[in-house]
């Protein structure tokens, strides 16, 4: 501890030299905590999903429709506790950029199986009755300025109604929160009768069923019983547990992870060369004073520690003030009107920080360090 | 008397290897140096005095002979041993001060001190009490950069001897200094002898400076003669 005090005045000796450094630093992590918190966001549909939780999709693909009947069939089968079925209604509010997740469903099953979706007893009753009914998650209901009460016109970018017309008009029944932070808030939901009754093609025909079964090890025999039940029929099913429905989903854009991993590491990479040349040469202008310090007894280990938590300090401080920046950045874009997931700066984010600043702590701070550790007293002085 | 002697070197061989060629700088070199002593180490360049004040400090270490201080052999220490040899019984005086450009004056002389048990009380009382003998009280929260070059020698001398040391080594002390400043400075490091009686060893080119030592030992190709001053 007595030693925090000299540490703390090497560190803050050169004050340009310490904002760049922490300025630097503070960027890298800034960029690692907001990638860091979208990778986890756009995971996060992953690592939320249900474990009992299957979805049957065209085994063409999943643009390709099913027929509604397929549901009962379904429900019919043993283990099953619920199935329900979701069409892709092709949404966007006032103008074709404000797009959004909009599904045409069927609301009582629906809430039984994507049970963490959350609102009031009152709320459901209301959505049942209605059948222009719509419930808006939180995010985007925010984005959009809706409440509850509101009625609103919504386009489509695929179907339009038997009058040519692409508008729908919806009450705003609900909003909708998440039972975790990172669950979507940021879709639309409405009834499937009021979609099927109106729109002018592909009538009876639905876009994929959601299953929730009576427990995870079924899944296995419920995924072959759906699917078998569907072999050669005109339109043969595909059965997959939800979580790697939704992986497959975010692999076609892309292998977004390895992308954020390699601009992550990019930023690291360039911060440990300017933070490493940074600190050897304030150490190697600082020969004079080590030589100093060692002929007044200072240890040489000593002096390396004391080293060490310098780069270590820069490291924290520049590290600490660019996740709390992060974490300003995520919400300030979890408020902003666009769709986005919701971006958190949460305990992993934190953890995997400071290990990254500990980590870039040592690895600048080791060759300083060691070459104080190693500095002969006589070179030292004569050098200076 | 056996008990006198602060510093005892037996013998001392000192040989540097440079490329192909083996340097001797000193060759079965004997030196006593007592307590309360004022000793000046004056020599040409490369007579090899600034060795031998780097072997007496604890900085160098003789290639053969035996190094004594205060009864105990010192030449046989670890590097780590050394260091906190050091802290205990040598204080350091150089010639361009060397103290540290981002500490004021009183965590300069408190540097020794933090190599002790001390609480921070403790050594603030001690920091105190060395700017005060050395008439810097009032600069305490000076930076060095802040004070002339006499003031930062007293500096340096009040964080030589803040420790309380056995010994204080002294590199042209006055070698950075205007003569009148100079002449301060070695007033000071005579009263510290004479009224505290620290024993002192200072090497320097400056004869006028030598005159403050007791004595003087003139050091040439490693050998040296004794010329009493104070007689």
């Amino acid at each position: 501890m007595k030693d925090l005090y000299l540490v703390f005045k090497n560190l803050t000796r050169k004050p340009l030299r310490l904002f760049l450094t922490v300025f630097a630093t503070f960027i890298a992590f800034m960029i690692f905590g907001t990638l860091g918190a979208f990778q986890q966001a756009l995971n996060s549909g992953v690592e939320l999903s249900a474990d009992d939780r299957l979805v049957t999709i065209n085994k063409i693909n999943f643009t390709q429709p099913l027929p509604i009947a397929y549901v009962n069939r379904i429900r019919a089968l043993d283990d099953i506790e619920s199935a329900t079925h979701l069409n892709w209604f092709g949404g966007y509010y006032q103008e074709a950029r404000n797009q959004m997740g909009m599904f045409a469903v069927d609301p009582e099953t629906f809430l039984v199986v994507y049970d963490e979706l959350l609102m009031t007893d009152e709320e459901k009753t209301l959505w049942l009755g209605n059948r222009q009914g719509l419930i808006a998650g939180e995010s985007i209901a925010a984005n959009f300025g809706w409440k509850v009460g509101d009625r609103v016109p919504v386009n489509s970018n695929i179907f339009s109604q038997r009058d040519g017309s692409t508008v729908w008009d919806f009450d705003v029944v609900a909003i909708y929160t998440g039972e975790d932070e990172q669950t979507d808030t940021n879709s639309v939901y409405f009834h499937y009768e009021y979609f099927n009754e109106t729109q002018s093609f592909g009538g009876d025909n639905i876009g994929f069923v959601g299953i929730k079964t009576d427990d995870p090890s079924k899944n296995e025999s419920v995924i072959k019983a759906v699917d078998d039940m569907f072999v050669n029929s005109s339109a043969e099913t595909e059965t997959v547990p939800e979580k790697a429905f939704n992986k497959a989903f975010l692999d076609q854009i892309g292998n977004l992870g390895l992308i954020l991993t390699s601009v992550i590491l990019a930023a690291f990479f360039v911060i440990l060369v300017i933070v490493g040349n940074s600190m050897i040469l304030s150490i190697r202008e600082r020969t004079g004073e080590i030589g100093v310090m060692k002929t007044l007894g200072f240890t040489s280990s000593r002096i390396f520690r004391m080293v060490l938590s310098e780069s270590l300090l820069l490291a924290l401080l520049g590290g600490t003030l660019g996740i709390v920046a992060s974490g300003a950045l995520a919400e300030a874009v979890n408020q902003a009107p666009i769709q986005l997931p919701t971006l958190v700066i949460g305990q992993s984010i934190w953890v995997q920080a400071l290990l990254f600043m500990i980590g870039l702590g040592l690895i600048t701070g080791i060759v300083p360090a060691t070459n104080a550790l190693r500095l002969n007293i006589i070179t030292a002085l004569s050098r200076d | 008397m056996a008990d006198d002697i602060l510093y005892d070197l037996k013998n001392i061989s000192k040989k540097f290897v440079k490329g192909k060629e083996t340097i001797t700088v000193f060759d079965d070199l004997n030196m006593s140096i007592a307590r309360g002593d004022f000793l000046a180490i004056m020599g040409p360049s490369g007579s090899g005095k600034t060795t031998l004040l780097n072997m007496l400090g604890g900085v160098d270490q003789p290639s053969s002979g035996e190094v004594h201080f205060d009864g105990k052999r010192v030449d046989t220490l670890s590097e780590t041993q050394l260091a906190a040899w050091r802290a205990n019984n040598i204080g350091f005086i150089f010639q361009f001060y060397n103290l540290m450009p981002m500490l004021n004056a009183q965590r300069n002389v408190e540097l020794p001190l933090l190599l002790t048990r001390l609480g921070s009380a403790q050594r603030k009382k001690s920091v105190a009490a060395a700017l005060e003998l050395v008439s810097l009280s009032d600069r305490a929260k000076h930076m060095p950069k802040e004070m002339s070059g006499g003031q930062q020698q007293r500096v340096a001398i009040a964080r030589a001897l803040v420790s309380d040391p056995k010994l204080l080594l002294c590199d042209e002390p006055t070698g950075d200094l205007d003569r009148q400043t100079a002449d301060e400075i070695l007033s000071m490091l005579q009263l510290l002898n004479r009224d505290y009686g620290k024993t002192i060893v200072m090497v320097t080119h400056d004869p006028a400076a030598a005159k403050y030592a007791k004595r003087t030992l003139h050091l040439d190709k490693g050998e040296f003669v004794e010329k009493d001053l104070a007689a």
